[in-house]
């Protein structure tokens, strides 16, 4: 285990800088966000967008320079979490049947 | 004013803070596994922790760093996920509009989606700032956030993440938290339509090409659908359906 190594660090940082200006040009420069009505919606889009890709391409495609597409248990224990969550309105649970799922089907030979 | 007193109003944030706490420690457990796979270390984590505090970024951030996506990706992935802080802050800058210019820029780099769901309702209730309850708002999920991280990381040493099933943990956490940011039709439209360009996009020119494509033209495709009759297209309206997902649990 790498604990004490410092690698990523830099990455987080540069994280800052793409999250601090929105979190703070609002309350320090008042009239910033008074920004087009379509500029608004599609910033307020842009969240569930981009973690809606970020699912799909993690559960439905390998990883490498050549991806193919992935076929599992994967994608169906991602969709039964959505729908804990749409029930639950918890991320936890969710995240939580997910993984019994795919561990039970590892388990049993099926992934 | 409703009436309500600073006092009344606070116990009833320490209450809501208490549930969300409750959560951010098992998402953050989640949150050091995935770490741990993408090869952080346990400063990285940390830090992190400490320097973005912003929950589906850094997810994100795990899972592209695990798939050796190039920096330039993850900063475009976390300006496009966090974007939806300026509306935080815009509704906040009123009620902090007389404070001292420092502190302003320091409260917001602790804006996070449950910061903001915990002190504005504080705020409403009042009818005016309160910089304890915004700072009981935001230790609230600092603290466990972080410490749920570390923990999480440290323990995952002693696991076999893919036999247990781990490693759906990271997708499952970005749908979930998708999913706890729809709050209409566009939004689904815009969530869709993101999948159905990352996909054939990342097949064709890699996950990180398909990944940035889907998360940009995403949401145009929720702009191209019509906002439901009656409804604001865009106004204070939409901060709070995100307000209220923050408020039912998800981070």
């Amino acid at each position: 285990m790498s604990g004490v190594s410092l690698g990523l660090i830099p990455l987080a940082l540069l994280m800052w800088l793409c999250t601090y200006p929105s979190r703070a040009l609002p309350m320090l420069a008042p009239g910033i966000e008074r920004l087009p009505t379509w500029a608004v919606t599609y910033l307020r889009l842009a969240g569930p967008a981009a973690l809606a890709a970020l699912a799909a391409v993690n559960c439905l495609l390998t990883s490498g320079p050549a991806p193919r597409l992935l076929i599992g248990v994967e994608p169906i224990a991602v969709g039964l979490c959505v729908a804990v969550v749409a029930r639950t309105r918890m991320l936890f649970p969710g995240v939580a049947a997910a993984v019994v799922v795919v561990a039970a089907a590892r388990a049993f030979g099926l992934s | 004013m409703s009436g309500v007193t600073v006092q009344e109003s606070r116990r009833q944030l320490a209450g809501d803070a208490l549930a969300i706490a409750a959560y951010a420690l098992p998402v953050g457990l989640v949150y050091g596994l995935l770490a741990l796979k993408a090869h952080f270390s346990l400063a990285d984590v940390v830090v992190s922790c400490l320097v973005v505090l912003a929950g589906g970024a850094q997810f994100a951030a795990a899972g592209l760093v695990k798939d050796h996506a190039p920096w330039v990706a993850i900063a475009g992935v976390t300006l496009l996920v966090n974007a939806r802080h300026l509306l935080y802050s815009a509704s906040i800058a009123p009620y902090a509009a007389k404070r001292p210019w420092r502190e302003r820029a320091v409260m917001a780099h602790f804006l996070t989606d449950e910061t903001f769901a915990l002190s504005l309702a504080h705020f409403r209730r009042i009818g005016r700032f309160d910089a304890r309850g915004y700072w009981i708002g935001a230790m609230v999920i600092l603290v466990p956030w972080t410490a749920g991280s570390a923990l999480g990381f440290l323990a995952a040493g002693a696991v076999d993440t893919t036999r247990l099933g781990l490693d759906v943990a990271f997708p499952a956490a970005m749908a979930g938290l998708s999913l706890g940011m729809v709050s209409g039709r566009r939004d689904i439209a815009a969530a869709a339509g993101a999948v159905l360009v990352a996909v054939p996009v990342g097949l064709l020119a890699g996950t990180s090409v398909g990944l940035v494509a889907g998360a940009v033209v995403g949401p145009l495709i929720g702009l191209a659908v019509p906002a439901r009759p009656g409804q604001p297209v865009a106004s204070a309206e939409t901060v709070d359906a995100t307000e209220r997902a923050a408020e039912e649990g998800l981070p």
